[in-house]
């Protein structure tokens, strides 16, 4: 089971990326628990200065607009 | 708006395809651009109305602003995508970090043009910069610049009022976001954020800065495409309320009833615009088409000037959201030394122009 932390105050694009992030999962078949943190200090405090921010095992490995297809499959499957 | 397409893993779009299909792209652009106006006209004389009626008048006007704004827009908010695409939070915290006031300011304003920006991460963003060392005014100056200077308002201002009012925009939006951010430096307002964020260190930075260096120039176009595609699902309908809004003005609003309120005459028109635009919150997308049709119709353009950057800059929503990381004492020097500088410029214009 892989944590995945998707890190957005409740903007449209950090729904969409929660979604992205579970739609690839499934397509993987991996299982993975996705949680959003929405408030800004626990943003802040994951180094995410722009939004969504992606974690995944407690590893950040995207910041800022939403996520490209290719690449989220390669970080879940990492 | 020709190019959406997704490229489907096993049938790779190469290279070239993309260069090519982009100058392409550009040619039909110009092409269609040039014709606007002559179509719209033209589309106007088959309707059953009398020439130079009022409604012709606004139905003319619709028809000729909405299709040349999407174009604009477009254009140069796909430009923008991609060279955001070269920028992030990140590298612009690094620039900044440590920069002493005054050309640090004049660095921040200038980076929060072109920074991918949303203000929904104002939060993260300000505790990002604060915590790294940036100055409490530089990063003011960041905070001001980037909403306020941003490709949609000058490609409106651009579209409807003409260029030389866009680029004063430009030029005034600096030049506050730059003087308001080292006037709250030079006030010594670190002691007046949270607690909390005076003590927070924020972890590592995110990767997301070494994987930008790695972009191809494909890439960098799909993120122009995604920019534009997502600045039109959140502008489109505030475009077209908007300039049905300023056609329906332009065609029945009397000329002198604007004249009296938003005149360069009347004083208090100045600080009352600012006052009006501060719970106003709406894109720029959504209050230029008015601002346009206001101008028309004898509204001094210092007043609706200021109206239109107390709209933008200075939002209640906004406040809300940074009220977390300031004090209310803080948040309250930010206003008045944004309004003050807001005020200036549009008294400023009403004497000039």
């Amino acid at each position: 089971m892989k944590q995945i932390k998707v890190y957005g105050p409740g903007c449209q694009r950090c729904d969409t990326t929660a979604e992205m992030v579970r739609g690839a999962a499934e397509k993987l078949g991996i299982a993975v628990e996705v949680e959003k943190v929405t408030d800004a200090r626990s943003i802040a405090m994951a180094g995410v200065m722009s939004t969504p921010g992606i974690s995944i095992d407690g590893k950040l490995v995207h910041a800022g607009g939403l996520p490209d297809p290719a690449k989220l499959d390669g970080w879940l499957t990492a | 708006m020709t190019m959406q397409t997704h490229a489907t893993p096993g049938r790779r779009i190469p290279d070239w395809a993309w260069h090519v299909g982009l100058v392409a792209f550009a040619v039909l652009w110009w092409a269609v651009y040039h014709q606007l106006a002559p179509l719209s006209e033209w589309i106007t004389s088959l309707l059953p109305l009398a020439p130079a009626s009022h409604t012709a008048e606004a139905i003319a006007f619709f028809l000729y602003d909405v299709p040349k704004v999407m174009l604009l827009l477009t254009l140069i908010v796909f430009a923008m995508g991609v060279v955001r695409s070269y920028f992030s939070a990140e590298k612009t915290r690094a620039l900044l970090s440590g920069k002493r006031e005054g050309v640090g300011n004049v660095l921040s304003a200038g980076l929060g043009i072109v920074t991918p920006f949303c203000s929904c991460s104002a939060v993260p963003l300000f505790i990002g910069f604060v915590s790294a060392g940036v100055p409490l005014g530089v990063t003011f100056s960041f905070l001001i610049a980037a909403p306020m200077v941003n490709e949609v308002a000058l490609v409106l201002l651009f579209g409807l009022v003409g260029w030389t009012v866009a680029l004063t925009y430009l030029a005034f939006g600096l030049g506050i976001a730059i003087v308001a951010g080292f006037v709250i430096g030079k006030l010594r307002l670190e002691g007046w954020l949270q607690d909390w964020v005076r003590d927070i260190h924020t972890g590592a930075s995110a990767p997301g800065l070494v994987d930008g260096a790695r972009l191809t120039m494909v890439d960098r176009y799909k993120l122009g495409i995604q920019a534009v595609r997502e600045i039109f699902a959140k502008v489109w309908i505030w475009i077209i309320l908007g300039i049905a809004m300023g056609a329906l003005i332009h065609g029945y609003v009397p000329e002198d009833l604007m004249v009296r309120i938003m005149g360069a005459d009347a004083w208090w028109s100045v600080p009352a615009a600012v006052l009006l635009g501060i719970p106003m919150y709406t894109n720029a997308a959504g209050v230029i088409p008015i601002v346009e049709a206001l101008l028309g119709k004898g509204a001094a353009l210092g007043t609706v000037l200021a109206f239109m950057m107390s709209v933008i800059a200075l939002s209640l929503p906004e406040m809300i959201i940074l009220r977390q990381v300031l004090t209310l004492r803080l948040i309250a020097v930010f206003v008045g030394v944004v309004a003050s500088g807001i005020l200036t410029v549009g008294f400023l214009f009403n004497a000039i122009f």
